[in-house]
């Protein structure tokens, strides 16, 4: 139960209790008379009862007198007993003779007649309640037939009381019950006025009501003082159940505008209790008059909706943009509160409206999710494993794995030894991200077809568990280059057709590659030399060493087998490197880079020597200074720990806003952000992302910092502008300094399981009463825990302690026979919402 | 060098010699072999000492008729070499492919030599130290502080040479025959020397004592050619395959049940055997009469002054004289040669033909001590296979793993995983490990969870019964919650009076998979290590104390659970929430996604995606999850329309909603078992 529904409860039984302030008894309460003497005799002045006569011999009781029984306890808590008075064979008096008098109830206060109830009128629990409140709140609760009628009510209260006025379609419904148990509470402090009119509330209503379902306002009166001004009303919006009236009362009776000058975050109103905003409008001292107006605008703007409080800006010290004037809170535990900039008043109902429908579409959601649960048990057998489903809805398409090769424990080292390069996937023919993979896996093979020197193998870690963990495998998969006389490669990266075939054709050539001539070495950095690779578009690192850095040279050759297969690189270190570098002006141990195609070449001198500090350098020298943000790539630039400076665009960026964007990356090397791209058509996935910032998409491209690591809120770049270098910077000034609204903030949601589990441990309990813990042994039984409950009636032949099952039905009295499955478990939590809200 | 060794480990105590060894075995049958091998693959200083001139001395005379009942089946289907383990029943554990039990013989009833023979391979092909023709005739204590074990065992065999161990392995075996004596128990013939000819029957009446596999597999031997067998015992008979106990009646045997109840002749009868009496006549036939009528009087009288049942209850079952009486009681340990200092005890009620030892194997008497193969059934008699080859190889191994911590601070092996590889560990062992599978409800596989639940550390086959100690006897922290697997029949399932073959008895729905009644793998749940004395007063019917939560796999036809909607996806259910996580997998486009859109990751995508090892997918898979509804399909996005374009809605939150197409179970295939 979230927590607000439990305050609603608890205010709930608060207002029960101390209306009515009858203690609740235990049992159902129907009393038994044997007379009509004994009764009448024994009737106490001011005392209610709703008596009913019945033969003492009686041919079966009447159902009408069921319903009659079982409404004694709901009856009880408004003070009416009901009895049943059995007529002795021979009495003929007024109550027992008369064979009509029979078919009736009668309310007595003391021993005055009240009322009689023809049985018609009694036909369930509801109408019952509903017909006997009815008679006994005769002055609380005015009924009303004419539009005349409401008016003159209406000028009566005027300045003096509100009204609640209230329509049902018929009396002794659920409706009209919870109406007059409402007026039961709140009739001494408003006025009740009760139709079933249709045209009545046609006449009173704006717009055209559907006169088939109840309906309740409350109206204003007390605050209307001139005559000819009707009444003010605020509709209740919910359907009539006396918990969603007893809501709407405490929120009509609430203060229109609570003035506050306390940290709001400390603010606790009516309102966020009941589960709506609260929204506050900053105040200053000398704006306080209008914006006290303003606030007691949108307070009856937003009756019913949200609270409206006037939080003066001068007694707290808020550490919020001076530019902000409205704040809102939310009911939600946790949820920060938002300050915002807002022009009009019509943009604060939005607001709030806005995220009132969004509320209101989750517990839709929620509840016919619950209904659906109630129909399918459950969704927890559905998959929801993205991969999983995809794989098992494909498992019938049958994979083209001619050209992969299978290895079993036979074969694996005759193969391995027959190639000079074999590459193998280790994987499991039941795992689902294995089976992905070898989709990919499979298309790598097509995609490499006629390559020379590789060889595409797979071992099925299900057939050959010796040989995987043999080979060391534990997850699954697991791709490997093994070479000949020379240590196995572990692929360590994305499992995408394409990233795989660029590490199995990078793999061929040795990581580093000795380049022998400087011939070779131009080759190298032109992109041309080696042939194998010279179709393959990639960055090319070349280190140059010359014979007196031995240590670099070392270091630089461990940090390529580490890289091997993920960065083509090469190493000279003939007598002419010298040469060689300065040409690129740096002297070695120095590395030159040329990205995509050796339009230029980066020299880069080397300092550090050992082999992590070089393998961090070469991956972050890799990285683009203004890239391309895509689905593979991201990881790398997220591991930057910066945030992002992102531009989305629909297809390519265009030329001016590419170079200014440049130009402003380029422009702070060690800067703290990383200035990337987006392209919409390449990755569309990134429609996904603007739609969760701004719900829908903004116009494109657009601009925006997103605070990945901390804080995680989204600023957006102010469309107006257009994206130059200045003008980004200077928005980066004001986003630091704090002047700017985020547009959106990143969830900070926890990953939870999207299901709950079967829950065997309580399935068990009924039938197997050893499973509960031993008397004593755990400090914390819980009652709840313990055994007991209809399903184990059939199933357990063997009950082992009687008494301590005994115990346990007392304890668990009302929850028992609904323990036990899992539908019978949802039964119980329905039942007990029902229970809450009458 | 072998010289130089011996030298080193001679010493001398109180003027006798003793040759000393870290550990010493007693028998080379198969559990002592089996122990060796271990201990040589560890590189410890062991010996075993077998009273043979070869190993497997028992094998070598039983069963008499020469036929194991242990299955030994070639074909399974699979090439997986742990799955077919568990339906070969006499093979060792080595890394030697070459001593698979399939390999020696292509019967599924394999002939006793052929076991005989595996076991003189095993140890020589193996190298195994085995000091044979050595009978140990003595065993006691010597105090010694240094001691592994605060003493050393001191052994003596038949030519009074002693030997000197810090920790002594029992491998013995029961091999003393079970007698009962009452009077007449003279004419009486042992399982062990009654003639296996069943010429030597041709017209007899036999009846036989007992009624283990061994009285059936008399009785089936000279079925043919005797006028009927009849056997008694005190209990009623029980059948393997309703109790689901390798030990109980196997169906191989059983051809007197069938003669029994088709009313040819053969019969069994219930009794206790210390109420009877055999008595001789004159023709050297035996008469069956009641203890209770010899009582005060005198045999030698002659027959005829002893009052026969049938004087007295003329239609006395056993009122037929017989030519022979068999006795096939079994066997029990060999007590006599333990100095009392040890202190090894018989078992109480049906257990005392195996000695007191804790579910650690270790012997309740003596420190160092542990009980190895068909003498420590004890721990599982009745319910698991720890009494024979196939179970007893793992908890050998298991004893192995416990001394490796205790005594050289090798800690139980166990491979530590990321998180997201919690479903597939415990999937991948459910399918294929034997151990579990054969020694059910007695070793589990444990996994223990590390500090956040990112990774865990997976240990294999870990004795239960000690589940309390787990920190000290494995050298592994359990600090931050753990997981223990077993493999369990349903309970009320198995019994001696049970109908297995009820209608409905299979369960098909993962949703009642508690109620499984066949071998299914089940995992508890502990926030911390139950205490001792939650082990020690959880209710006998359960293997392991309350867990914090439970799931059962549900039952197999196949045994194979890697269905992916039946097994996999309850079981990832149950893991999310002892762990409250979400431990789905996503492509790497929706990592990408959330990486954007949430300030933390799902554990997949922390663990791939952010590694680079993001699975990106073919164009199939990923067509296949949009039409799923679980992944979003961004490419027919018009930009000119606000909203988005297809039925299903724009953000993730579709995502992390499940809507996808029921898989409705089929029902009649699903619980087709009895059809």
């Amino acid at each position: 139960m979230s927590p607000q529904k439990a305050r609603w409860d608890s205010s709930l039984v608060f207002l029960l209790f101390c209306a009515c302030s009858i203690p609740k008894c235990g049992s159902a309460s129907l009393q038994q008379e044997q007379s009509p003497q004994h009764y009448f005799s024994g009737l106490e002045a001011g005392k209610t009862s709703l008596a009913f006569f019945t033969p003492s011999v009686s041919a079966g009781t009447q159902p009408f007198l069921e319903q009659i029984e079982s409404s004694a306890e709901a009856l009880q808590d408004y003070g009416v007993s009901v009895v049943k008075v059995n007529c002795p064979k021979e009495d003929v008096s007024r109550y027992c003779g008369k064979e009509n008098a029979l078919r009736k109830a009668f309310l007595f206060r003391g021993n005055r007649l009240l009322r009689e109830f023809p049985t018609d009128a009694l036909f369930d629990v509801n109408s019952i309640v509903a017909n006997v409140l009815f008679a006994l709140l005769f002055n609380e609760v005015k009924y009303i037939e004419t539009l005349a009628d409401l008016e003159n009510i209406e000028n009566v209260l005027k300045g003096k009381s509100n009204m609640v006025f209230a329509y049902v379609p018929a009396t002794g419904t659920a409706e009209h019950r919870a109406v007059m148990e409402a007026a039961f509470v709140y009739g001494t402090i408003h006025q009740f006025v009760l139709t079933t009119e249709a045209a009545l509330l046609k006449a009173t209503s704006h717009d055209d009501p559907d006169v088939s379902s109840a309906w309740l306002s409350f109206c204003h009166c007390q605050r209307a003082s001139e005559p000819a001004q009707p009444c003010r009303r605020t509709a209740l919006a919910q359907p009539l159940t006396l918990l969603n009236i007893h809501r709407h009362l405490k929120l009509m009776g609430a203060p229109l505008v609570t003035e506050v000058a306390e940290d709001p975050e400390k603010i606790s109103t009516v309102h966020l209790q009941l589960g709506l905003p609260l929204v506050f409008i900053l105040s200053q001292k000398e704006t306080y008059e209008a914006d006290r107006r303003t606030a007691e605008f949108v307070a009856w703007q937003l009756l019913g909706k949200a609270g409206v409080a006037l939080l003066s800006r001068d007694l707290v010290d808020l550490n919020v943009l001076h530019r902000s004037n409205v704040a809102l809170k939310t009911p939600d535990e946790g949820m920060p509160i938002q300050y915002l900039v807002l022009e009009d008043t019509d943009e604060i109902i939005t607001l709030v409206e806005d995220k009132n429908k969004v509320k209101q579409i989750q517990e839709d959601e929620q509840e016919e999710e619950e209904d659906e649960d109630e129909k399918e048990n459950n969704n927890q057998d559905i998959q929801d494993d993205q991969v999983v489903e995809a794989v098992s809805r494909d498992k019938k398409r049958e994979l083209p794995l001619e050209q992969i090769l299978v290895l079993t424990e036979e074969n694996f080292h005759s193969s391995l030894s027959g190639a000079a390069r074999t590459v193998v996937l280790f994987y499991a023919s039941w795992e689902a991200v294995s089976l992905a993979v070898l989709r990919s896996y499979s298309e790598v093979a097509a995609h490499l077809k006629g390559t020379p020197g590789v060889l595409l193998s797979r071992v099925n870690c299900w057939d050959w568990p010796g040989l995987c963990s043999q080979e060391n495998v534990t997850q699954f998969p697991t791709m490997r280059i093994y070479r000949e006389g020379q240590q196995s490669v572990t692929y360590g990266g994305m499992w995408g057709t394409e990233e795989l075939s660029s590490f199995i054709l990078l793999s061929q050539v040795s990581c580093p590659l000795k380049l022998a001539t400087m011939g070779e070495a131009e080759g190298y950095l032109r992109g041309d030399f080696p042939p194998e690779l010279s179709s393959h578009h990639h960055p090319s690192l070349l280190g140059v060493f010359s014979t007196a850095t031995n240590e670099a040279r070392e270091a630089f050759e461990e940090a390529g087998n580490i890289l091997s297969g993920h960065v083509r690189m090469g190493m000279y270190f003939e007598d002419d490197a010298l040469a060689l570098s300065q040409k690129y002006s740096v002297s070695p141990p120095a590395l030159l880079l040329t990205r995509s195609g050796g339009r230029s070449v980066e020299g880069i001198a080397l300092s550090k020597h050992s082999v992590q500090d070089m393998v961090q350098m070469i991956r972050y020298q890799l990285l683009d200074i203004f890239p391309e943000i895509t689905v593979p790539n991201l990881p790398q630039y997220l591991q930057l720990g910066k945030p992002f400076l992102i531009l989305f665009s629909a297809g390519d960026i265009n030329q001016m806003e590419s170079k200014e964007m440049l130009k402003l990356a380029k422009g702070r090397p060690h800067q703290t952000f990383v200035a990337c791209w987006l392209n919409l058509k390449k990755t569309p996935v990134g429609h996904g992302i603007l739609r969760t910032y701004f719900s829908t998409t903004p116009s494109l491209p657009v601009l925006l910092w997103v605070n990945l690591h901390a804080g995680g809120q989204v600023f957006k770049f102010p469309s107006e502008q257009s994206i130059t270098e200045m003008n980004i910077l200077s928005w980066l000034e004001k986003l630091q300094a704090g002047l700017e609204i985020p547009s959106s903030t990143l969830s900070e949601e926890d990953w939870k399981p999207p299901l709950p589990a079967y829950d065997f441990l309580q399935m068990m309990e009924p039938s197997m009463p050893e499973l509960s813990p031993h008397p004593g042994d755990t400090p914390a039984q819980q009652p709840a825990q313990s055994p007991g409950g209809d399903t184990a009636r059939g199933a357990s032949a063997t009950r082992e302690e009687p008494s301590q099952e005994s115990t346990a039905e007392e304890v668990g009295s009302s929850g028992r026979g609904l323990r036990g499955t899992a539908p019978r478990l949802a039964a119980r939590d329905k039942q007990g919402k029902r229970h809450s809200e009458l | 060098l072998g010289l130089v060794l011996y030298t080193g480990s001679l010493c001398v105590v109180s003027g006798a010699t003793f040759l000393y060894h870290d550990y010493c075995i007693i028998g080379a049958g198969p559990a002592g072999l089996q122990a060796a091998y271990f201990l040589q693959q560890a590189g410890r200083d062991y010996i075993v000492f077998e009273r043979s001139h070869a190993p497997g001395s028992f094998f070598a005379l039983y069963p008499r008729h020469r036929k194991l009942i242990s299955i030994n089946k070639q074909y399974t289907g699979k090439s997986n070499s742990e799955f077919n383990l568990r339906h070969d029943w006499n093979s060792l554990l080595s890394h030697d492919r070459r001593l698979l039990f399939r390999r020696y013989s292509r019967d599924f009833f394999p002939n006793a030599d052929t076991m005989v023979r595996y076991l003189e391979d095993f140890a020589s092909l193996l190298k195994l130290q085995v000091q044979y023709n050595t009978a140990i005739i003595h065993v006691t204590l010597e105090k010694n502080e240094q001691a592994w074990n605060g003493h050393y065992f001191l052994l003596t065999d038949q030519d009074k040479k002693n030997y000197k161990c810090s920790s002594l392995l029992v491998a013995a075996g029961t091999w003393v025959p079970n007698v009962v004596n009452f009077p007449g128990s003279e004419y009486v013939e042992g399982y062990e020397t009654v003639s296996i000819n069943p010429d030597d029957f041709t017209g007899q009446t036999v009846l036989i004592l007992g009624r283990g596999n061994s009285a059936f597999e008399t009785a089936e031997n000279i079925l043919g050619v005797t006028n009927f067998i009849h056997m008694v015992s005190r209990s009623r008979v029980r059948l393997s395959w309703a109790t689901h106990y390798v030990g109980d009646l196997r169906a191989i045997n059983n051809g007197l049940l069938d003669t029994y109840q088709l009313k040819s002749l053969d019969g069994l009868l219930e009794g206790d055997l210390e109420d009877l009496a055999i008595v001789k006549d004159k023709k050297g036939k035996l008469h069956i009469t009641l203890r209770f009528y010899l009582e005060n009087r005198n045999i030698s009288a002659g027959i005829d002054s002893i009052t026969l049942p049938q004087d007295e209850l003329d239609n006395f079952a056993t009122r037929a004289p017989y030519d022979r009486v068999i006795r096939c009681l079994g066997w029990k340990f060999d007590f006599s040669i333990y100095n009392r200092s040890l202190r090894m005890m018989p078992g109480k009620g049906n257990i005392k033909k195996y000695p007191q030892i804790k579910p650690s194997y270790e012997s309740r008497g003596t420190r160092g001590l542990f009980v190895l193969g068909t003498a420590s059934h004890s721990v599982d008699f009745r319910k698991s296979a720890g009494g024979f080859i196939h179970g007893f190889r793992y908890t050998t191994r298991a004893v192995h793993r416990l001394l490796e911590n205790r005594h050289h601070g090798v800690p139980w092996p166990s491979t530590v995983y990321p998180i997201t590889q919690l479903t597939n560990s415990i999937i991948k062992r459910v399918n294929e490990a034997s151990g579990l599978y054969q020694m059910f409800s007695v070793l589990a596989d444990i996994i223990l969870l590390r500090e956040n639940a990112t990774a865990f550390e997976y240990m294999e086959e870990y004795p239960i019964g000690v589940l309390a100690e787990l920190e000290m006897q494995t050298g592994r922290k359990a600090c931050n919650g753990l997981f223990v697997i077993i493999m369990e029949y349903g309970r009320n399932f198995s019994g001696a009076d049970k109908d297995v073959f009820y209608y409905n008895r299979a369960v098909g729905e993962a949703q009642h998979a508690w109620q499984s009644n066949f071998l299914h793998p089940v995992i508890y749940y502990y926030k911390r290590l139950p205490t001792e004395r939650e082990m020690r007063l959880h209710h006998p019917d359960w293997p392991l104390p309350r867990p914090d939560a439970i799931h059962h796999i549900v039952e197999d036809f196949l045994t194979d659970w890697t269905a992916p909607n039946a097994h996999i996806l309850p079981l990832r259910r149950f893991l999310e929430n002892c762990l409250s996580t979400d431990l789905r997998n996503f492509f790497a486009e929706s990592c990408f996604l959330f990486a954007f859109t949430h300030r933390k990751l799902p554990p997949s995508c922390q663990q791939g995606y952010m590694r680079m090892q993001g699975l990106v997918g073919s164009q199939e898979l990923r067509h296949h999850a949009v039409q799923a509804g679980l992944l979003q399909d961004y490419t027919h996005t018009d930009f000119s329309d606000d909203r988005p374009p297809d039925s299903h809605d724009g953000s993730q939150e579709q995502l992390m909603r499940d809507h996808g197409i029921p898989v409705r179970p089929l029902q009649h295939l699903v619980n087709a078992k009895d059809e």
